[in-house]
């Protein structure tokens, strides 16, 4: 395959055989070597066929290979000519991350930490089987699926504040329980307000490095050493079915045949079908920001318990890196509305779009990238340049590199619970394979990652974030 | 003969499960997906579920066939030991599995190994070879 070089960081794979767009990536050389190596730009190149396809399909810097799509892309397409597809979604619709401050400094919390995290552990359910914060009727769960965290808000799980500071303020409108199949209703009732497990954590953090005082001033960092809480999560099984139902609804409504890959099935947005799947995504959607608002409050119950306060503990932004959306972008020089496909890749608005919350307008939306478990994150602010380069994304973490298999072979999660503990980390688990499985080494680095991504202007570099108490699933 | 061998994969699940026959690799692929969450041979059958999927194709069939072992343990907390009875026939132009599931149910001290989330059609393969049926998949966990 032909892989031009446009410059330093940017890569193209030109217009070819039934290609109606190029393909750009966006990595470093050491980053592309591991793109190279499994199937993504394969996967990148497959998209860039699919009908409707506006301007590029886009690699970001953290891409590996997915299901049909690459996780680490963008796609957006004419929603009157062009399609939308669950596996450019992904199969845990509207996975995200959010981010919380508060007025601590390390100094306040160090000596209540094992206390907190405990807390936290007992609070938040995690890991296989455990049951969700409230059990409602399937009936019940539409109404969550419609209302997103406006129902945990309404239902006494935090602040009209914290909707302010979510992306679609925690509602997707178009969301729709009738179009959400019994079966995915099933799975999201017991799970609702639980954490789940696999790359899912829950981190106690503090600032270890700001790198755009204003920017971090507009977010609410304080100063190094402030401590912070990082969720990050999804729609758990009821999105899981979602994404399965309508691949298979469109597989015999659409039909296989001349698609490259299975998982890229499709229908036309404008079609019942497509609709359909799109009004049950933003439902699933809607479920996600319910169940990070819901585990959020809980945090912030443990803080005022064990620390006598929550300490102001606000909510910076709730971001998703796996979702379609509706957006207005600049094509040929005018404004279109296209369905955006961003599946492990986060919105990166610049500063003016009127989706962003009104207090960082000015500064472009908080893009939050969490690292891999126990090592840094990062949050960036949007970039006007990104909306020209990538409909408006950049990466969403630090990538795999490693199977879990390997992973699980190689390493023992207690010897990575003693490594943590020496760099003054401190990890509780529900199961120790899945500690070994999610090793730094099995993930890219997420430092070259975001390094990238500022490079090319998909985000600038506000602050970097280490852990201190790390939860996992 | 083997029944199944887990595989490595970047970032999921990926097994291949043998048979002499497709009905035999089947059910070997449903244990395959077991064995990533429990010990399906540590299982007591206490309890059956009647399974019956229907699809356009083969391999629509398994990815729904496996997903009823997804399904069972989310819904039901049911942790499959055993696959019975499985046969697969061709109705009004579409392929029909039907199985039973024989397991028991989640209880306090059952060690659970991790979490699989999902079926995917990703590097799906099903071949019939001079040594019985192979089908391949990757599972999302």
């Amino acid at each position: 395959m032909e892989l031009k070089r446009i410059d330093e960081i940017t890569w193209e794979i030109p217009r070819e055989g039934k290609m109606r767009v190029p393909a750009r990536i966006y990595a470093s050389h050491k980053l592309l070597k591991s793109v190279q190596a499994d199937q993504t730009l394969i996967q990148a190149r497959n998209v860039a066929c699919l009908p409707g396809i506006e301007r590029m399909s886009y690699v970001m810097p953290d891409a590996h290979q997915g299901y049909g799509f690459p996780i680490g892309g963008v796609a957006a397409f004419d929603p009157d000519e062009g399609i939308i597809s669950p596996g450019g979604v992904g199969y845990d619709i509207a996975c995200g991350v959010r981010l919380l401050r508060t007025d601590y400094a390390l100094e306040d919390v160090a000596a209540r930490r094992t206390e907190l995290l405990a807390g936290i552990f007992a609070e938040v359910p995690a890991g296989v089987g455990r049951s969700g914060l409230t059990r409602l009727s399937s009936g019940g769960l539409r109404e969550v699926l419609v209302k997103g965290a406006e129902w945990a808000v309404e239902n006494g799980y935090g602040t009209a504040e914290d909707l302010r500071m979510t992306e679609e303020q925690g509602r997707m409108s178009e969301a729709d329980g009738a179009d959400v199949s019994a079966r995915a209703l099933e799975r999201g009732v017991p799970q609702l307000g639980t954490l789940g497990s696999g790359n899912h954590f829950l981190e106690i953090q503090k600032v270890d490095r700001i790198f755009e005082p204003a920017a971090a001033k507009a977010f609410g960092f304080t100063g190094e050493g402030q401590v912070l809480v990082m969720i990050h999560c999804g729609s758990r099984g009821l999105g899981h079915q979602v994404a399965s139902d309508y691949i298979q609804a469109m597989e015999d409504a659409c039909g296989i045949e001349g698609l490259p890959d299975r998982e890229l099935v499709h229908a036309p947005f404008r079609s019942p079908l497509g609709r359909s799947y799109y009004r049950a995504m933003c439902g699933a959607a809607n479920y996600a920001f319910a169940n990070r608002q819901m585990i959020a409050h809980r945090v912030r119950g443990v803080f005022e318990k064990v620390l006598g306060g929550a300490g102001g503990m606000c909510q910076v932004y709730d971001v998703c890196h796996n979702v379609a959306k509706l957006e207005t972008h600049d094509v040929g020089g005018r404004g279109r509305s296209l369905c955006v496909h961003r599946k492990g890749a986060t919105r990166s608005f610049g500063p003016g779009r009127r989706e962003i919350p009104e207090a960082y307008r000015a500064v472009g939306q908080p893009v939050i990238i969490p690292g891999s478990m126990g090592t840094a994150s990062y949050l960036l602010a949007g970039t006007a340049e990104a909306e020209a380069l990538s409909f408006g994304s950049t990466a969403h973490g630090a990538g795999r590199v490693m199977s879990r298999h390997e992973a699980a072979r190689r390493f023992r999660g207690e010897g990575i619970r003693e490594d943590l503990a020496g760099r003054g980390i401190e990890l509780r688990a529900t199961n120790w394979k899945g500690v070994a499985e999610e090793a730094a080494e099995a993930y890219k680095d997420v430092d070259e990652v975001v390094r990238v991504s500022h490079q090319a202007g998909l985000g600038r570099i506000v602050a970097r974030v280490v852990p201190i108490g790390v939860m996992k699933g | 003969m083997e029944k199944y061998r887990i595989l490595p994969h970047t970032a999921d699940g990926k097994f291949r499960a043998f048979g002499a026959t497709l009905e035999e690799a089947f059910a070997h692929a449903a244990l395959a997906l077991a064995s990533l969450m429990w010990n399906w041979g540590e299982i007591a059958p206490a309890e059956s579920i009647e399974i019956e999927v229907r699809g356009r194709d083969r391999e629509q069939i398994l990815y729904k066939f496996l997903e009823e072992v997804i399904v069972a343990f989310e819904i039901r907390r049911f942790l499959l030991g055993s696959v019975e009875g499985l046969t697969i026939d061709e109705e009004a132009g579409a392929l029909r599995l039907r199985a039973v599931f024989r397991g028991d149910s989640l209880r306090p001290g059952t060690e659970l190994l991790g979490v699989v989330k999902a079926v995917t059609y990703h590097e799906m393969k099903i071949e019939n070879g001079c040594c019985g049926w192979a089908v391949q998949a990757v599972v999302d966990m």
